[in-house]
């Protein structure tokens, strides 16, 4: 078996690597959109941080879920390394969604759903990551924390078809674009990349937050 | 049939004490009409955009008042321990969810009897056309509402800070009955046939079984000690 730290490097290492490369890629190599120039290459972030950012998400319901089955404190841990993750993914997502907007559709914001539904996750798992830092007991925060990973995660599609509904009452949504293949490995690259970086992220994130309950757990058994 | 009975121990016991005191009641409706106000002169006194946006408003205020009875669901069995004394009754934990959320839906309804009225006065949209289909957007939307408020309240009870708490997790959560509710709301003072507002009833009910199931299945965790 692999020691932890070997397996920390390697996945960095791996993240640091595809990152770089893909990058390089979606910056230098790849041409530029003929109708959108070189703002099209923002592509190459934003749709991998989306795709990140609903992995995470997506982990944290499946992790959630177990411990409310198992109740093991390990399930908790690593819902709560992936929401973190996932919230500043969201984040990075819809600011490359807005500099990507701004230039090809003439604002920063639109209420498409796509856009309305991913600020209505963001809220959703910032309101999970608050409620954690307002709960002292351990085993509470995780049971409730849990609790709102799924129920937030099951709202998730009854969410967007209502945005759906909602918008498309008011105008068509937006045709979708066929992709030439230089863009589509170019992005498999990129995508591929950010899921290392997710990877490398969780391994630490889940350390850090193992380290810090045996800490809170030393600190509540000397007081 | 004993969980139904449990709850409506407990409904019986909240309106009981609630009808005796009217705090809620009374600070609810108080408050409701000065969100229609503070609409009224945040957005002028140009008639027409106020009846064209009164659903909207009339459900913002809704939400608002609603929060605040939701964050004191609890609060009749806070002190001397009541909140426990309810937990270690035997039977099922779900009797406490079905009774509150019950109780909720009922304060909120009534609230609402007062509220739905004064917006039409004040907004100068003409309701008594509509005021069937009106209580039927009114009743969905309440019920949905107090099913996540009612389980986001238990949730945050002891928490630090749940005054933030519960309007931080809640708002998110409500997205699609409030978005229902609206729409519904203002396709109906717009006259339109209910045809047109009936996929918004189908989005309230979804979201109003959805969420009934969820709930009631999690509660017990929800509220171990």
């Amino acid at each position: 078996m692999a020691s932890r730290t070997g397996v920390e490097r390697f996945l960095g290492g791996a993240a640091g690597l595809t990152m770089l490369a893909g990058s390089i890629v979606g910056l230098f190599v790849v041409p530029a959109d003929a109708a959108q120039g070189n703002v099209q290459r923002l592509m190459y972030v934003h749709v991998p941080a989306a795709w990140l950012a609903f992995l995470a998400f997506f982990v944290v319901f499946v992790m959630s879920a177990l411990y409310l089955v198992q109740r093991d404190a390990r399930w908790d841990r690593v819902a709560a390394s992936s929401a973190e993750i996932g919230v500043v993914f969201t984040a990075l997502t819809l600011l490359l969604g807005m500099m990507w907007g701004k230039p090809t559709w003439g604002v920063w914001w639109t209420w498409d759903p796509r856009l309305t539904t991913t600020a209505i996750l963001l809220a959703i798992y910032v309101g999970y990551l608050a409620l954690r830092s307002f709960a002292d007991d351990a085993d509470k925060r995780a049971r409730w924390s849990s609790i709102v990973g799924v129920i937030g995660f099951a709202n998730v599609p009854i969410v967007y078809m209502s945005v759906t509904w909602w918008r498309t009452l008011h105008q068509p949504p937006s045709s979708p674009r066929s992709v030439s293949p230089d863009i589509l490995w170019t992005l498999m690259l990129n995508l591929a990349a950010f899921t290392l970086v997710y990877a490398y992220l969780m391994v630490r994130r889940v350390r850090l937050e193992r380290l810090e309950g045996e800490l809170e757990k030393r600190m509540a058994y000397n007081a | 049939m004993a969980v139904l009975r449990r709850a409506w121990a407990i409904v019986w016991k909240d309106l009981l004490i609630e009808a005796r005191t009217k705090q809620s009641f009374n600070a609810m409706v108080f408050f409701a009409a000065l969100v229609l106000f503070i609409f009224s002169f945040a957005l002028g006194p140009d008639t027409e955009l106020l009846r064209r946006v009164a659903g909207g408003l009339l459900w913002v205020g809704i939400a608002f008042t609603g929060i605040l009875s939701l964050s004191r669901t609890y609060q009749n069995e806070e002190t001397s321990g009541g909140l426990e004394g309810l937990r270690s009754y035997p039977g099922d934990a779900r009797a406490i969810y079905l009774g509150k959320l019950l109780g909720n839906i009922v304060l909120l309804l009534l609230v609402e009897a007062v509220l739905i009225p004064a917006a039409g006065i004040l907004f100068q949209a003409n309701l008594w056309p509509h005021a069937a289909e009106l209580a039927v957007v009114a009743i969905m939307g309440t019920i949905g509402f107090s099913l996540v408020g009612t389980f986001y309240a238990a949730l945050t009870v002891n928490l630090r800070a749940r005054e933030v708490m519960l309007p931080l997790l809640l708002f998110p959560a409500l997205v699609p009955v409030l978005l229902g509710a609206v729409n519904a709301t203002t396709l109906v003072l717009e006259g339109a046939p209910m045809s047109e507002a009936e996929v918004w009833l189908r989005v309230m009910a979804a979201f109003d079984i959805i969420f009934f199931v969820i709930c009631v299945w999690i509660f017990p965790i929800a509220l171990e000690e």
